[in-house]
């Protein structure tokens, strides 16, 4: 993983954009998804880390947009329409939404991993982005990060190494 | 968030006393286990932004031994026993059925062993805390991960996700003579739990 100097950190439900050879990382997904948004033409790209599948249960007065699936692409789309990319342009990769702890006859909040992936596809279906690669799912965490300069996603694990998509 | 509102000063000293009490009888336990006396720091009790919580343990991409529970009856939360991988083996060779291996890897035996001895400082944690508010409060099977911190806490903070970008963590540290760190009880109740154990130790949320 690289150092570069225009590390952007994109903390628990937050998303952000870079450009200018930056690069965006956030750090210990695990039931987490980590979605990302690349323009090849322009280089630029966007993060989010999503938490929960759907602002539907949202009990929050304020909600946190970057915190939901269904509220953070969009925005995420727009950030990055706001910088110059073209949506039609997008590349999503995804990361994260292990399942890190198994019990039998586990309830909802126990398959969250599995949901939050769900509904990021379902969303970047709705936008009209396709997915162009992910490592989702397992029961392991993941830190990962992806260069605007060559749109490439590094997913780092304790058990699996490095990985690239 | 709403119910942070309400949990101040005193209240958070009666979540202090709920932690101290709990990790008291794990402690205990452990240090009987072992037959070496543990001490305990005492307990933090925090409200913490998601971002701070795996700070707490050295940062999101820390690698730690956790054995999770999932507390379920009355007060139902999350339950975190951290260790350092290596405070996790040496206690495996404390145990003294272990031979002291290399690497972070454990095998099936060991990963048994430690969700035997997790299981029975959760059982003592839970079991004195269900004795003092006379709610019911059992542990699930203990799960057991080797893996970055803000993977495996992050996991904690779910049921607090819907409501705001900071959850209530009960923090004890165990510490062995020379201040070496043994573990960390972290216990995160699901914010409906809160209503119940103030109930029922007298102090209602509402009652202010």
């Amino acid at each position: 993983m690289t150092d570069g100097q225009n590390l952007v950190k994109v903390g628990m439900a937050d998303l952000n954009v870079v450009g200018n050879s930056g690069i965006l990382r956030t750090t210990g997904l695990g039931s987490c998804v980590g979605l990302t948004l690349y323009d090849p033409q322009i280089k630029v790209a966007g993060m989010a880390h999503v938490m929960l599948p759907s602002s539907d249960i949202a009990r929050e007065n304020q909600i946190n947009v970057a915190k939901y699936a269904d509220t953070a692409l969009p925005v995420l789309v727009d950030k990055l329409v706001e910088l110059g990319a073209s949506k039609r342009r997008l590349i999503a990769k995804m990361a994260g939404g292990a399942q890190m702890f198994a019990f039998a006859g586990s309830g909802d909040t126990m398959r969250i991993g599995p949901r939050n992936v769900e509904s990021c596809k379902e969303m970047l279906k709705k936008l009209g982005i396709s997915l162009y690669s992910e490592d989702t799912g397992a029961n392991y965490g993941r830190t990962i990060e992806i260069s605007s300069e060559t749109g490439i996603l590094t997913i780092r694990s304790v058990q699996k190494g490095v990985k690239e998509l | 968030m709403e119910i942070f509102s309400k949990l101040e000063g005193f209240k958070l000293d009666v979540l202090k006393e709920v932690g101290n009490i709990g990790a008291g009888h794990a402690a205990t336990a452990l240090s009987q286990l072992l037959n070496k006396p543990i001490d305990m720091a005492v307990p933090k009790v925090q409200i913490l932004p998601f971002e701070d919580i795996a700070e707490k343990v050295g940062g999101a991409e820390k690698i730690v031994l956790t054995v999770f529970f999932r507390v379920e009856g009355d007060a139902p939360g999350n339950l975190f026993y951290i260790m350092g991988p290596e405070a996790g083996k040496s206690l495996l060779q404390r145990l003294g059925a272990f031979e002291p291996t290399e690497g972070l890897e454990l095998t099936e035996m060991e990963q048994s062993a430690l969700g035997e001895i997790g299981n029975i400082l959760a059982g003592s944690y839970l079991s004195s805390l269900a004795d003092f508010t006379n709610l019911a409060m059992s542990p699930t099977v203990p799960a057991l991960a080797l893996d970055m911190a803000g993977a495996i806490l992050s996991y904690g903070m779910i049921q607090f996700g819907e409501m705001g970008d900071a959850a209530l963590l009960i923090d004890t540290t165990f510490v062995q003579g020379n201040d070496e760190v043994e573990g960390q009880f972290f216990l995160i109740p699901d914010p409906e739990s809160f209503d119940k154990i103030f109930t029922a130790l007298g102090v209602p949320l509402d009652d202010d």
